[in-house]
């Protein structure tokens, strides 16, 4: 067991390193307000945040993670660009099944974490060099992605909008998306929906029901999307490799692919500012699928520093979360992002060391 | 001595009584209708101990009992990681209830947990909060909804009455344990075409932590084990 004091000076060496940086250091509260943060995650945070009772602010949370906090701070009283640094405990419950793990996870453990809200393009190459730069002595597989490159490969797809929100909205979700995917690309089959007597009961209103028969009806006679596209979507979201051979590859999608030109030409300039910056692309991992399975905050740029251990979290962790400000800003939007290291895996790798 | 858990009220306490008589264990409250002690004849080191159904789970786990009679959805909901708690003995053959998710029997526009999910999707987007589900099942429903990648739900404890929470607006959709579907048809309420979320029976469990020999002799007299 290596000491949490020990882990906390790894913590305080990271923190140094982000101020040097230009971050102004702030300590968001332990206990958050419930509300948001369901809203933003769903049930699953209940499952995996500790939840407590307070008499009079209502049902509470113990920080699961930093970035909410941090961007409603921001949101309240920061101008732009500001550049934050932190370090503290966050607090996650294991969910369990059906039998109790062998290791359990930390239930509490220290993230040291940095954030950038800036308009300037070039700020994703920022925040990567420079938790490449603070990692670099450990020996970790960087792993990049992008949610933008997906998110534009599925507007491009020749659906209705109707369809294409749906694969939107369950991008998150593989199983669920699959299907969606294989129903889209296959002939409808008109359904009926038998009457009943039963009386209208609930909140959901009669006309709600009305419209989503209504679209179902118009969706029943639309024509299937061509098999081609799943194919070109299946290799895009295959694409693993190295940045020097992902590029050209993901030139090649763009040619079957317009929509998803921008978003190559975006990543292509992201990586040749992290080369400026005196990265080898060489070590730097393109995997079009990163973030897929995160939480859903994701919306641009991800990234990611693992080490070679089996049932580790990654190290360290980050990326672009537009979305996220807008849905906190209530329709104001910053472009944001950062990431967050765990000083207490590191204090383990040098411990190994 | 061996502790053993019943429940000690109405049809699930009687069935236990019957199906231990069965296999030559007379079990029996030690006087009145309102006394919680028992009594246990044809075996020697077995005492009775009448409990409330929902607290036998944790009665096992604590080790204040190391058997007892309770349902498949309350330990499955109540423990956490159960098969390293307690063991199945033998399903009892009675009790049986399903655990499903139901939902307006108006919805005519929903069969299944996909039409659900769409749903759930459009109700956020017009109300601005996510659908809310009545349960006292958080665990299990949660988990099953998990794996099959549904989201934009909420859940909200109902401990009784849950059937109701549609008609008063403080749920969309319910989760709840049905052995005939009876109630749920005389609220209004349909279950989705999926399989339960689970199926549940009056079992006989063994706190892991007790399977000595004399456990092990108990069950050979039960004919449970060899």
């Amino acid at each position: 067991m290596i000491p949490k004091r020990d882990k906390q000076a790894i913590g305080q060496r990271l923190l140094a390193r982000f101020r040097e940086a230009g971050a102004q250091e702030i300590a968001p509260d332990i206990l958050l307000p419930a509300g948001d943060l369901l809203d933003l995650y769903g049930e699953d945070i209940r499952a995996r945040a500790y939840v407590t009772q307070d008499p009079i602010r209502g049902e509470m949370m113990l920080r699961p993670d930093f970035t909410v906090p941090v961007v409603q701070a921001h949101m309240a009283n920061g101008a732009e660009p500001a550049r934050y640094c932190y370090l503290g405990e966050v607090f996650r419950k294991q969910d369990i099944g059906e039998t109790r793990p062998e290791k359990p996870r930390d239930s509490e453990y220290l993230q040291c974490g940095f954030e950038l809200f800036s308009r300037d393009p070039a700020a994703d190459a920022e925040v990567f060099a420079l938790f490449h730069d603070l990692l670099a002595p450990y020996g970790l597989r960087a792993e990049t992605g992008d949610m933008g490159l997906m998110l534009d490969a599925i507007r491009g797809l020749p659906l209705t909008e109707a369809r294409s929100e749906a694969l939107l909205h369950h991008l998150w979700r593989p199983r669920r998306f699959a299907r969606l995917l294989k129903r889209f690309s296959t002939p409808a089959i008109a359904r009926d929906f038998p009457e009943t007597k039963a009386p209208w009961a609930g909140l959901r209103g009669e006309a709600e029901m009305t419209r989503r028969i209504a679209r179902l009806r118009a969706d029943a006679a639309v024509a299937p999307l061509a098999p081609v596209w799943s194919e070109r979507l299946a290799r895009l979201f295959a694409l693993r490799a190295p940045a020097p051979e992902a590029l050209p590859a993901l030139r090649d999608l763009a040619g079957d692919m317009p929509a998803i030109a921008p978003a190559v030409a975006r990543i292509e300039a992201r990586m040749q500012a992290v080369a400026a910056r005196g990265i080898d692309l060489g070590c730097v991992i393109f995997d079009a699928s990163h973030g897929r399975s995160t939480m859903e905050y994701y919306d641009g740029f991800t990234f990611s520093f693992l080490a070679d251990r089996a049932g580790w979290p990654p190290v360290a962790s980050g990326g672009r979360y537009d979305a996220l400000t807008r849905v906190l800003g209530r329709g104001r939007e910053i472009p944001a992002v950062g990431g967050i290291v765990r000083p207490g895996l590191l204090a383990e790798l040098e411990g190994l060391a | 001595m061996i502790r053993l858990g019943v429940p000690s009220k109405g049809r699930l306490m009687e069935q236990s009584f019957d199906w231990f008589a069965a296999r030559g264990l007379r079990l029996s409250r030690a006087g009145s209708d309102r006394d919680y002690a028992g009594r246990v004849e044809g075996v020697e080191g077995v005492s009775l101990v009448l409990l409330s159904a929902g607290e036998i789970p944790r009665e096992l786990a604590a080790g204040r009992i190391e058997l007892g009679v309770t349902g498949t959805d309350l330990v499955r909901e109540k423990l956490a990681g159960w098969r390293d708690v307690v063991t199945e003995v033998a399903p009892m053959g009675f009790g049986h209830a399903d655990l499903v998710l139901a939902v307006p029997e108006c919805w005519r526009d929903c069969r299944d947990l996909d039409d659900f999910a769409a749903i759930a999707r459009d109700f956020r987007a017009e109300h601005g909060f996510r659908l809310r589900i009545a349960t006292k099942y958080h665990r299990l429903v949660r988990a099953w909804l998990s794996a099959h990648e549904v989201a934009d739900y909420q859940l909200v404890d109902s401990q009784g009455a849950t059937e109701g929470t549609i008609a008063n607006q403080t749920a969309e959709a319910i989760a709840d344990i049905t052995s005939s579907g009876e109630t749920l048809r005389a609220n209004n309420l349909r279950v989705l075409d999926e399989e339960p979320i689970l199926r549940s029976q009056a079992t006989l469990f063994a706190a892991n932590g007790a399977m000595n020999p004399q456990m092990q002799a108990l069950l050979r007299r039960l004919e449970l084990r060899s």
